[in-house]
Parts: C-alpha cells; structure tokens; sequence
C-alpha cells in the first residue's frame, strides 16, 4: 500500500467483517518524539488469544484466517520498515485494538495520503456503522464523530451526497487547521 | 466539529429531496473493499462512482464487499439494476466507471468489454 491511510481502510475491513458497529481511530504525530501511532479499535467479536500470533502470519493457509491476516500482516510490515512495530490486543466479545507505530522521519516510512478520503469511503459504504476519527498533532487535536453528526440529521441518512460532501469539506478544514502554521 | 448549523441547513434541503425520490428499488453499485482491492486502488474508484451519480443527480446505493477472491482483475465493481442480474466489473479506471454508469445505470446496458461475471440474483 502506497499510503497508511490505505492501511486503514483495510484494518478497518477486519473490524467490519469482525461485525463492529463502532470503530475508533487514532492518529498521533509526535514530532518532538519522532513517532506516529496509529489506533484502530473496535467493539466486534475479537479473536481468540490462540489465535491472534496465526492472523498475521501470510502462510497461515486456513482461508478464514488469511482473508483477515493478509492485511494486517502488510501493516505490520509497513511499521517496521520504518523502525516501528503493530501489535493486536483482543478480547472475544468485546472488540479488538491495533496498534501501530512508526519511526516519523523515517526515509522508509509509508506518508499518511489520502486519510479523508479514507473516512469518507468508509462512511458512504457503512452507514450504519459509527467512527470517531481523533487526530493529535504536536499537541492540537480535533475529533471527528460520525454519531454527533447522525443526532444532527435525524431521519435523513448520513451517506446521502450533501452530507458525504460536507463531511468531507469538513474534514478537510479540520485538518488544515490542524497542521495550520506548521507547514 | 464546526458549522453543525450548516447541517443543520442541509438536512432540510436533503429532506425535501428524500419527498420527491420514489418508492421504487433503487439500483445498487457494489465495490470491492478486500485488501487487493484496495492496494490495487478501490477507493479510487469508489470516489469516482460517488463523483458521477452526484454529478448526475442519480439515486443509487453505494455499498461494499469483502474479498472475493478474483484478485488478479481488482479493483471490481458489481452494478445491480432492479429485477436485472448482477453484473461483476474488474480491472476498472476511474473513466470505466463513467462508461458503466452512463451505459449501464442510466442506459440499461451492460458493458460487455469490462464484464467479467454475471449472477442471476433471481431479480433481486
Ligand atoms: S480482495 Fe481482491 S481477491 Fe481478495
């Protein structure tokens, strides 16, 4: 994947297939410590202990598991090439965290891309499903919340083509903001 | 979040729009949202879907799938017309997406170049 926030459509998936109906994301960018993480956590099903080591192992050639560990395990390779590390913490029942670290200025570090466009995709195919979006960076953060936004619309649904256009006008200021003065 | 009231503002422009839509099934675009899928640029095309039908006005449902195995020919899109059969679209770019929706949306014609499958879905 040529952008993290493709990573993230894809984790997502997981979470998704997982039958999750609220899924948070995190992201940090920590400049001073030279670290971006990446949170992706959900309320689904969750994986059982003995299983979370075979899901992110490519080989694993039950077609079941496979389906969810081909993504991660890109995304855990995407962090350590830039001296980073994922790992998945899970309880069945109760939902699943990933959590993924990168080295920032790492010369191997996959950019972040596209990350609007990423929740808006996620948004317009799952409207059913809630995400909170946060982002830190340098200290400055903002919070995006899908189920402020449905208490907002009431009856009208949030994947109907104004709304999908205003959130990602939205998004797109918040982030500006965001890394306003800084670039 | 900012500018709630300019939602505020939006969902009663979209609601008097929701008035006048008929009852009627509304045709369904399907994309493929696997991990191939989207390395081999998915949301792309979803973007170019969402693109076109608000260009044009259309009242479509845009949905997802999971892997479904045809890797080799992502990214996929399934159009579904209303009594019609499902009709696969793989190794697609975002100006094949304008093709099947003018052609096969609006039109009624499945794109016979860029169709890989058909289903019969028993007119669902
Ligand atoms: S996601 Fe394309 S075949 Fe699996």
């Amino acid at each position: 994947m040529r952008e993290l926030s493709l990573h993230i459509l894809d984790i997502v998936q997981n979470s998704i297939a997982a039958d999750a109906d609220l899924i948070k994301l995190i992201i940090r960018e920590d400049i001073a410590k030279n670290l971006l993480i990446i949170v992706i956590e959900d309320n689904g099903k969750g994986i059982e202990s003995e299983d979370i080591s075979r899901v992110v192992d490519p080989f694993v050639t039950s077609r079941k598991t496979r389906e969810v560990g081909l993504g991660l395990s890109l995304f855990r390779e995407a962090s350590r090439r830039s001296k980073g590390d994922m790992k998945i913490e899970s309880e069945p029942g109760k939902g699943t965290r990933i959590t993924a670290y990168f080295e920032y200025n790492n010369i191997d570090r996959v950019p972040l891309g596209d990350i609007v466009g990423t929740i808006v995709a996620l948004i317009t195919t799952n409207p059913e499903i809630d995400f909170i979006y946060r982002h830190v960076y340098e200290g400055r953060e903002f919070v995006f919340s899908t189920e402020e936004i449905k208490a907002e619309l009431g009856d009208v649904s949030i994947n109907e083509y104004p709304v999908l256009n205003w959130i990602e006008k939205n998004l797109n200021e918040e982030l500006r903001d965001l890394y306003g003065g800084d670039l | 979040m900012k500018s709630l009231e300019e939602l505020r503002e939006l969902r009663s422009k979209v609601q008097k729009d929701l008035e006048m839509r008929s009852n009627s099934e509304r045709p369904k675009i399907i994309i493929g949202m696997g991990t191939c899928g989207i390395a081999a640029g998915a949301r792309k095309i979803l973007k170019a879907v969402m693109k076109e039908i608000d260009k044009r006005g259309l009242d479509v449902i845009v949905t997802q799938t999971g892997c479904i195995g045809m890797c080799e020919k992502e990214p996929l899109l399934d159009v579904k017309m209303p009594g019609k059969d499902r009709v696969t679209y793989g190794n697609l770019t975002p100006a094949d997406v304008k093709m099947i929706i003018v052609e096969h949306v609006i039109n009624g014609n499945v794109v016979e170049d860029l169709a890989i499958a058909r289903f019969d879905e028993g007119g669902n």
